[in-house]
């Protein structure tokens, strides 16, 4: 044990200047990765596109089957990158204000919800137009987050990660149970719901990111600014109120935008988990804690993590493909076992 | 009453994965005496504790009860010999303090028993000695921290074990009830002959209850003795990092430690802080 | 009253309710499945409902009981029983109730494999569906162990990891189902769900077998699950062999999901509700197997009755136990406002 007179010198100054070295450089990584990783998507499909075809479709060039094909992509390849960052942000967000390494929209039952009440809108109040979708979807997300947490909180010990996974797992089941009671009698919702409840990007169309966008808009100012009392949060509602962060505020607010954010992204393509829970811990591990550096990192990556899974959804099933959404719980299930593995049991 | 039962660790070496904690411990646990072990964080007290209850099997070495290797011991055997209490024992929701102190009979229950007279008058038995006879039908969550303890107390009793160990057995209470339960052990032991081995954080309550004082110092002991023997300055020095002042206390007669820290010491005291022990 | 006689007092108190509990859960499940068999679309009086059971032959009632209701309502006793024992079994090892089976991924891989049967390798034949879930629930159920282990197995990491590997055979499973043509879609539906339409007796048999074999090894245990809810450390302190305990009590509990799974697929939220309301009802006591299991039987028998009557379209019995789960949730946070919170 160390009994030392004085406090010692913290870290020198040279240690922020090389970890901002360190972040830009990083950043600059992920930008490539996003711009191989779009070009990928353009590229690859049904159809393999080369990059002269790919370049003479945006310029206008030419104008045959691959630069078609091409043009076709672009949409999809929008609303996957639009999805992931969506995702990864929204992850990155729930995993602060839970303060849960486990948290993601999928393990807290959010997607389910929003599932939920899609589809009960569809059948009870015939909701027809994607805009009441989206509303709805966000209603959703936020119901079943407050009904989770609030079971997760039962007991002793408050909402441990365990706890609120196993909360989340439970009402993901109640909720899905509840969408099959609405759509048996319902035969001609169920063969579109199916299709949607996997959760792809295949099905994007100009309008439908127009309508989406502003609420990614919208949801990513929103967590955009709560990124300062974010960090503040992770110290504990205690130490945080005592460093005059408004705590319960900045909660509510960082998580209606993730709300809003995980209804939108869910109500356009469907329910994609494990996004918001792999994408914040890798990016932790390369730019840190600082939710300022955290919050667009994770967007960044989370677009191309997105993107490559779908990219391997259409390559490695040619000529149909494997959802998005599969991809990302095939990789992400076993990222998140890994996860569980290395944390010690009393984080849990 | 009490059979003499000695427990004995033999050069144990414990560790987690690749973590050695304790290398090369011997220490005799007399019997029918208030052993304490004390040590400061992360020096292998507890671990030690754990290996001497059979929860953890030592990777070179032996624990030895009554001249035979503990983990060699059939269960049931261990368990109405040596009884444990861990250091944050969780209590079924909902369950009463008779009930709690009733489990305490699982080693001397077979398949298909009924309860006998003989369990019904241990539980009542242990009951009474921990003065939690009053609280026989109220829920374990409701009690006070001083309460919980003794009702676990009352647990271990009915397993009337003759050897007892308490992983910190008074952390969390505040003072009145640590030294509730510490007096409630030293009952037991006086009367019963029960030996008991606890790890305690507060190093003056453990110079005042324990006939035997146990130093452990980064896995191995520094110091086995009587309180008054053995808990000098330069033991706190080596053992915590602290300069202190060794007096004896006036109220039990056993040694009491005074920290010396960097305020209201008076400045002739103040003598070079050790660093890095 | 000396402290021995209150400590019999309470003990026997606690027993004789015991007791009740069980009589009057077993007399409910009696006449839940007298009145399975009695009533529908026709309505049989008990005396033809008892000379079908007695072997006579009855013009219509043979049928229609015999053929139709009777294996549907043993079916749903044995189901009931098989997955309300093994709820409470794991929710007692593990420490919470929450931690039901189908929650933490076994019953998962019952369906992922009966769906692959059916839907790739176009597999018709029930048994050969049945055994294939069966050899999956317990593969799964390894995979989670193993991947578990780490110096041991704690019982937290178990529960994220079987959510973990849940989610893969989830996602797998709504892969497969997606990709089906139409009519396949109704058999596999009940394997998602749970369902107890097309019960015939060479499903109930094995079950039988599985629950007559397995229950007793679970009974067997059940004074040391319980203690386990002391946590580990003490319950080895008392002398219970936790490893070895814990690993028969998963085995057994494991093995009648699968069989229950494949003979009904995973109807819903039956293990994880049948050990609380069964707690609720008993009151903390030593033996919570034998209430649960009963309280498993009488939730599928009535959920059954509910889903085939109750509306205008006939749901599977899995989607109402669902429904009842998604209250129970509410249920369980409205009491919170009062009690404070507890499971």
């Amino acid at each position: 044990m160390t009994t030392l007179v004085a406090p010692q010198r913290s870290a020198d100054v040279a240690t922020p200047r090389r970890a901002l070295t360190a972040r830009l450089a990083w950043l600059g990584v992920a930008l490539v990765a996003l711009l191989l990783a779009t070009t990928a998507s353009v590229a690859f499909g049904s159809r393999v596109v080369s990059l002269d075809e790919i370049v003479s479709a945006f310029t206008g060039a030419e104008d045959g089957v691959a630069q078609a094909a091409v043009l076709g992509r672009i949409p999809r390849t929008i609303l996957a990158l639009l999805v992931g960052a969506t995702l990864g942000l929204a992850g990155a967000v729930l995993q602060a204000v839970t303060r849960n390494p486990l948290a993601d929209s999928q393990v807290l039952g959010i997607t389910s919800g929003a599932s939920l009440f899609v589809v009960a809108g569809i059948a009870f109040v015939g909701l027809s137009s994607p805009m009441a979708y989206i509303w709805v979807a966000i209603a959703g997300s936020a119901l079943a987050a407050i009904l989770v947490y609030a079971i997760g909180s039962l007991g002793r010990g408050g909402p441990t990660p365990l706890k609120l996974a196993l909360a989340g797992a439970v009402t993901s089941a109640a909720f899905n149970a509840l969408v099959s009671a609405v759509l048996l009698p319902r035969i001609e919702v169920m063969d579109d719901f199916r299709f949607w409840q996997i959760g792809g990007v295949g099905g994007a169309t100009y309008d439908k990111l127009t309508l989406v966008a502003p609420f990614l808009a919208v949801g990513t100012l929103i967590c955009v600014v709560c990124a300062r009392g974010l960090n503040a949060l992770a110290l504990g509602d205690d130490v945080a109120a005592g460093l005059g962060e408004r705590v319960l505020r900045t909660r509510l607010a960082a998580a209606a935008g993730a709300f809003i954010l995980c209804g939108a992204a869910t109500a356009v393509a469907g329910p994609i988990g494990f996004v918001g829970l792999m994408v914040p811990h890798a990016c932790r591990l390369l730019v840190g804690v600082d939710h300022r550096w955290l919050l667009p990192f994770s967007a960044l990556v989370g677009a191309t993590l997105l993107t490559v899974a779908d990219v391997a959804g259409r390559v490695v099933a040619r000529p149909s493909e494997v959802d998005v959404g599969i991809v990302t719980a095939l990789i992400g299930a076993p990222i998140f076992i890994a996860i569980v593995r290395r944390l010690r049991v009393r984080a849990l | 009453m009490t059979d003499t039962h000695v427990l004995r660790v033999e050069g144990v070496t414990l560790a987690y994965g690749e973590r050695t904690v304790v290398e090369s411990l011997d220490l005799l646990v007399p019997p029918g005496q208030i052993t304490t072990i004390i040590g400061a964080n992360a020096c292998g007290k507890s671990t030690l504790l754990r290996a001497m209850s059979r929860l953890l099997a030592p990777r070179q070495g032996r624990v030895v009860l009554d001249g035979k290797d503990l983990h060699r011991l059939p269960t049931r055997e261990v368990a109405r010999t040596l009884g444990l209490l861990p250091q944050s024992p969780i209590a079924p929701e909902g369950i009463t303090v008779s009930d709690l102190v009733a489990r305490g009979r699982h080693p001397y229950r077979r398949l298909l028993t009924r309860w006998t007279a003989e369990d019904d008058a241990a539980v009542a038995r242990a009951l009474e000695l921990t003065g939690t006879a009053d609280l026989a039908d109220r829920p374990v969550d409701e009690l006070s921290g001083g309460q919980r303890q003794r009702v676990w107390i009352a647990m271990a009793l009915a397993q009337q074990t003759d050897i007892l160990l308490l992983d910190e057995p008074t952390t969390y209470l505040d003072l009145s009830h640590q030294v509730e339960v510490l007096d409630l052990l030293t009952d037991l032991n006086r009367e019963r002959g029960t030996t008991i081995v606890m790890v305690l954080h507060d190093l003056n309550l453990a110079a005042r209850y324990a006939d035997h004082l146990v130093a452990v110092k980064a896995g191995r002991v520094y110091a086995a003795g009587a309180p008054e023997a053995v808990l000098d300055a330069q033991l706190v020095r080596e053992v915590f990092g602290m300069n202190s002042q060794v007096v004896t206390d006036p109220v039990s007669g056993r040694p009491l430690v005074l920290p010396i820290s960097r305020h209201h010491c008076g400045a002739d005291r103040r003598e070079p802080v050790p660093v890095g022990v | 009253m000396s402290a021995v006689d209150v400590v019999i007092a309470g003990r026997v108190r606690r027993a004789w309710r015991w007791r009740l509990v069980v009589t009057g859960l077993a007399v409910a499940v009696v006449v839940a499945f007298s009145v399975s068999l009695m009533v529908g679309r026709t309505f049989y009086g008990p005396d033809e409902v008892l000379r079908v059971i007695a072997g006579q032959a009855v013009p219509g009632a043979s049928f229609t009981v015999g053929v139709l209701r009777l294996p549907r309502a043993v079916l749903a006793v044995l189901t009931g029983f098989a997955f309300g024992l093994a709820g409470a079994t794991f929710q007692t090892m593990l420490r919470n109730a929450l931690a039901a089976p189908d929650i933490i991924g076994i019953s998962s891989g019952a369906s992922a494999a009966a769906v692959f049967a059916i839907l790739v390798l176009k597999i018709s034949s029930a048994t050969t569906v049945s055994v294939l879930a069966i050899l999956a629930a317990l593969a799964t159920a390894a995979l989670i162990y193993v991947l578990a282990f780490k110096d041991g197995v704690v019982g937290t990491r178990l529960i994220l990891i079987g959510i973990g590997v849940s989610a893969i055979l989830k996602s797998l499973v709504s892969y497969l189902i997606v990709r089906a043509a139409a009519w396949d879609l109704q058999v596999a539906m009940r394997w998602l769900t749970g369902s107890l339409n097309a019960a015939t007796w060479s499903r109930v048999v094995p079950l039988a077998v599985a629950i007559a074999v397995f229950t007793p090894l679970l009974l067997a245990q059940s004074r040391n699950l319980e203690q386990l809810r002391l946590g580990d450390d003490t319950a080895a302190a008392l002398g219970v062999r936790v490893g070895r305990t814990r690993l028969v009590v998963i085995l057994a509990a494991v093995a009648l999901i699968a069989f229950a799974t494949a003979a009904a697929g995973p109807i819903a939220f039956v293990s994880f509700l049948a050990g609380p309301i069964a707690a609720r009802v008993v009151g903390p006591s030593e033996s919570l197997m034998v209430p649960a299991g009963l309280v498993g039987a009488l939730l599928v028998l009535v959920s059954d009755l509910v889903g085939q009557f109750a509306f205008g379209t006939r749901y599977p019995v899995g989607v109402v136990t669902g429904a009842l789960g998604a209250l129970y949730l509410v249920f369980l946070l409205a009491r919170t406002n009062r009690s404070g919170g507890s499971l």
